[in-house]
């Protein structure tokens, strides 16, 4: 039986669908790939239509202005800072979701999951009420001389905001993969819950995580709806790339497809990243991460 | 000094009670279903039954009064019971190497980093896998990883070990050889083994407790069940003829003389210990010497008879035979009587103990 | 759960062939019918919904579909062959583009003015009652940026004041100014007078002197793609004429200059 299905090359006819020397049968129909190529084709090119629009002699000039600097700098401090903000409440709320039992569990993971489905300027306006001036928490921010509006600390906690369920999404989906059982394990070899979280479950869900950073990198470099209407818009405080590239489309067209180059291209290098990432366990550990039960 | 467990889960109609001597080892058979894996939970601490109390060596585990509320009562985590859990798969973490996972419980207890891998190499010895440590789970066999997996879970010095049909998913060539590594490093050692294998319960346990619907059938000492089972499904076990003996060039000499040729499928050393095991039903009759080979032929005086299903099964001593109610007829088969047993070959297997 | 989705999905299938329709409605759209498309800046949306319902009636049979946005936008919607009639714009500089491109038909008409003015919540916390007042450290001021029309126009004023702004943002467009002030986030905004009339009792506005320093005109003019010169036309008439008149005061907006 072994080999059957296995990766033999296909020694009969050579049908559609089958397998090509060498490779394991896929078992895609000729008509997903046409398809797949139309939605590669869907994504690919506006980019190169951009691309395209470039003014290349004054590309360097264009997106090394001060404001353009400014703006980028902006963007990769505070998405750092956000992401940071995320992995501090994103890991603990996808820990909680994936190994926790509690009423109410399915409607927190609805509600912490609504930014992804939300327009950015609801979140905007919903943080405005939360942290602004006359806001829910910022007027008792205000009298303990904490001011939010239009600062740099408004940029991250809309990025923060639009981030977090990129982060409790693909942590959350790499914990329930990985099972609970290596944490039962390990809690009956003595070690305490918190030396299984560091030792045990963060290291098999690493992967994730990683990528789940990543995307929420990307995702606050990308942000803008929230930014602008929670944090305003002023260079070096406020205004990040996504908002820069907003405002010089107004007047200078050129200038906007720079900077969206250059926004394209870190946010190419973060994607890229993230499925490029070496395992932590060796070869082969994905595989056996968790064994099924017979 | 003993651990003590009454424990109810009515979800999954559980109710058991259970005490186990310092040095003891109990294997617990049944049928899928019957609880097996719910008692070990519960005494690893993985589960928590709605009501019952266990201790082990004065130590509450968990003391759960029935009809007490949740938050009632007194419950230890299961990082605190002293409790290793040994499962049917290795459950190496998979981002540590072989010395690591073994260093994990001794670093988990707080000892030092240095102090720990010393523990682990130790015990990776122990179970003749020391030249593993540094490799990842990923790159050792089944029955490696299960080797480690031992060294694991007795690195962390627990007061109990628990067994989740540990050679259940290991092949027929690595089985064997961790069912003796397990033999010795359970001697003198407090565990409970889940198994649905005979020869387990055999080779590893004092005491053998079959559960049937989530409640214990019927325990006692192993030989002395499987010789006179009550339960359905311990008669159905039990049926199997197993004789412990001395291994031989072709197969296994018992005690008292008898030789028995049979098949196994990895090298014997002749002179180490080892069991033969066959079912009644491999077993022939006769009143006079055997006809053809003359080996496996074996001169026996019939103690009981009893029916057994649609045949009527023949006992002498410690082996057993099926025969039909004719034959049984026929040969004028009475306890007393003097037979015959012949056994083929082919259908003994070798074990080495 | 069930009845409710059955009729989202009733709901959504709805929507969808009314779109589809309208695409087609939209497409067929030619020569014979009495549509009428009018682009116009985001500012002149409620002027121009009055305006544009007093034509139709006056007008039986004709329709008047409007888009509003920012004027930059527009522009280059226009440029990009949006299928318009009409342009009004909210500055010169973006009507100038498309005259200069040959893009507008017959004459560029000027038919209102529009100049800034201070918007403050309507409690005024920060209690600003003169153009200085804006300076004053801790004032949280809120400008447009000076790529936009009324962000050049801020710092004309600025200027013309003499009085140095440090703005806590520097937003995109006049609504979003807007509604920084409404919100409260910032103490003070500068916005067009036509803005804080719209916006009701919700902020006050304080007029001041060297707002005149800055007068922002309203230029409309026939656009050389459109289908209905003549009701383009009839339209600019009614923009430009007496009935246009009253409703740009009535909104606030200042007579064309000259």
């Amino acid at each position: 039986m072994t080999g059957l299905l296995g990766s033999r090359p296909g020694s009969g006819a050579r049908r559609r669908g089958g397998s090509t020397a060498g490779r394991p049968y896929s078992g895609i129909p000729a008509w997903i790939i046409v398809l797949a190529a139309a939605g590669a084709l869907f994504g690919l090119l506006p980019l190169a239509a951009m691309v395209a629009r470039i003014n290349w002699p004054q590309f360097i000039p264009l997106v090394s202005s001060e404001p353009s600097l400014a703006a980028l700098g902006l963007s990769l401090r505070t998405a750092a800072a956000s992401t940071a903000l995320c992995v501090l409440l994103g890991v603990p709320l996808a820990l909680v979701l994936a190994r926790g039992r509690f009423p109410g569990q399915r409607l927190l993971r609805s509600f912490v999951l609504l930014p992804l489905v939300l327009p950015p300027v609801v979140g905007g306006i919903a943080l405005l009420y939360t942290f602004g001036r006359q806001g829910l928490l910022g007027r008792s921010l205000e009298v303990a001389g904490i001011q939010i509006a239009f600062s740099t600390a408004a940029v991250v906690l809309a990025q923060t905001f639009v981030a977090l369920p990129f982060l409790v999404v693909s942590l959350e989906g790499a914990l329930r993969s990985a099972g609970s059982r290596y944490e039962a394990v390990a809690a009956t070899l003595g070690a305490r819950p918190t030396t299984v979280l560091r030792r045990v479950t963060l290291p098999l869900v690493l992967p994730g995580l990683a990528s789940g950073v990543l995307l929420s990198f990307a995702r606050c470099l990308g942000e803008f709806g929230a930014t602008l209407t929670f944090a305003g818009s002023l260079q070096g405080v406020t205004r990040t790339l996504p908002l820069e590239i907003y405002l010089q489309r107004e007047t200078d067209a050129a200038a906007a497809v720079a900077l969206s180059l250059l926004l394209v291209a870190v946010a190419v290098i973060v994607v890229g990243l993230s499925y490029r990432r070496p395992g932590p366990a060796g070869p082969g550990s994905a595989g056996r991460a968790e064994p099924a039960r017979s | 000094m003993t651990l003590s467990v009454e424990a109810a889960v009515a979800a999954r109609r559980f109710d058991v009670s259970l005490s186990l001597g310092p040095a003891e080892t109990i294997a617990v058979l049944g049928p899928n279903g019957a609880g097996k894996s719910t008692l070990l939970s519960v005494i690893a601490g993985l589960l928590r039954p709605d009501s019952g109390r266990a201790e082990v060596d004065g130590r509450v585990l968990f003391d759960l009064p029935l009809g007490a509320g949740q938050g009632a009562g007194s419950w230890t985590a299961p990082h605190r019971r002293g409790i290793a859990l040994l499962a049917q798969e290795p459950l190496l973490f998979p981002h540590l190497s072989a010395l690591e996972n073994v260093a994990f419980g001794p670093r988990g207890a707080g000892v030092r980093k240095r102090a720990a891998r010393d523990t682990a190499r130790r015990w990776l010895a122990e179970v003749d896998a020391g030249h593993l440590e540094s490799r990842r789970p990923g790159e050792l066999s089944g029955g490696q990883a299960q080797r480690v997996a031992v060294a694991r879970a007795l690195a962390a010095n627990p007061g109990v070990l628990l067994l989740d049909e540990p050679l259940a998913a290991l092949d027929i060539q690595a089985a064997p050889l961790l069912r003796r590594l397990l033999k010795r490093v359970l001697a003198g050692r407090r565990a409970v083994i889940v198994t649905h294998d005979v020869l387990d319960a055999y080779m590893l346990a004092d005491r053998v407790l079959v559960m049937e619907d989530g409640r214990i059938a019927e325990e006692g000492p192993t030989r002395e069940l499987l010789r006179r089972p009550r339960s359905s499904f311990a008669a159905g076990l039990a049926g199997l003829n197993l004789v412990a003996g001395t291994v031989t060039a072709g197969g296994i000499r018992s005690a008292e003389g008898l030789e028995f040729a049979g098949q196994h499928d990895f090298p014997l050393v002749p002179g180490q210990a080892g069991v033969a095991a066959f079912p009644p039903s491999a077993v022939s009759v006769f009143q006079n010497e055997a006809h053809g080979s003359p080996r496996n032929s074996f001169r026996v005086t019939i103690t009981d008879l009893e029916p057994h299903g649609d045949q009527i099964r023949v006992r002498a001593g410690e082996l057993s035979a099926d025969v039909t109610p004719a034959a049984s007829a026929d040969l004028g088969l009475v306890p007393g009587l003097d037979v015959h047993f012949v056994v083929k070959a082919a259908a003994v297997a070798i074990y080495p103990a | 759960m069930r009845p409710g989705r059955q009729a989202a999905a009733l709901v959504l299938a709805a929507s969808l062939a009314a779109g589809l329709l309208g695409c087609s409605a939209a497409a067929r759209g030619g020569g014979a019918d009495r549509t009428l498309t009018v682009f116009a800046a985001a500012s002149l949306k409620a002027s121009f919904t009055r305006l544009a319902g007093e034509f139709e009636l006056r007008n039986p049979g004709v329709k008047v579909r409007l888009s509003f946005a920012g004027s930059s936008e527009l522009a280059a919607q226009i440029t990009q062959g949006a299928p318009a009639d009409v342009f009004a714009s909210a500055d010169t500089t973006n009507m100038a583009k498309l005259s200069d491109a040959s893009l507008t038909e017959g004459a560029v008409q000027d038919f209102a003015t529009n100049v800034l003015t201070i918007a403050v919540p309507a409690s005024n916390p920060a209690a600003v009652s003169a153009f200085g007042d804006l300076a004053r450290p801790g004032v949280k001021v809120v400008i447009c940026a000076s790529q936009v029309p009324c962000g050049a126009a801020a710092r004309a004023v600025e200027k013309a004041a003499g009085a140095a702004l440090k703005p806590v943002s520097e937003e995109s467009s006049v609504a979003d100014v807007l509604g920084k002030v409404i919100s409260g986030e910032a103490d003070a905004g500068l916005v067009y007078v036509t803005d804080v009339k719209a916006a009701g009792d919700k902020v006050r506005g304080i007029p001041f002197a060297e707002a005149g320093q800055a007068v922002n005109t309203y230029p409309i003019a026939a656009l050389r793609g459109g289908r209905n010169k003549e009701l383009a036309a009839a339209f600019m008439a009614t923009v430009t004429g007496p009935d246009g008149a009253k409703i740009f005061s009535d909104a606030g907006f200042g007579a064309p200059v000259g």
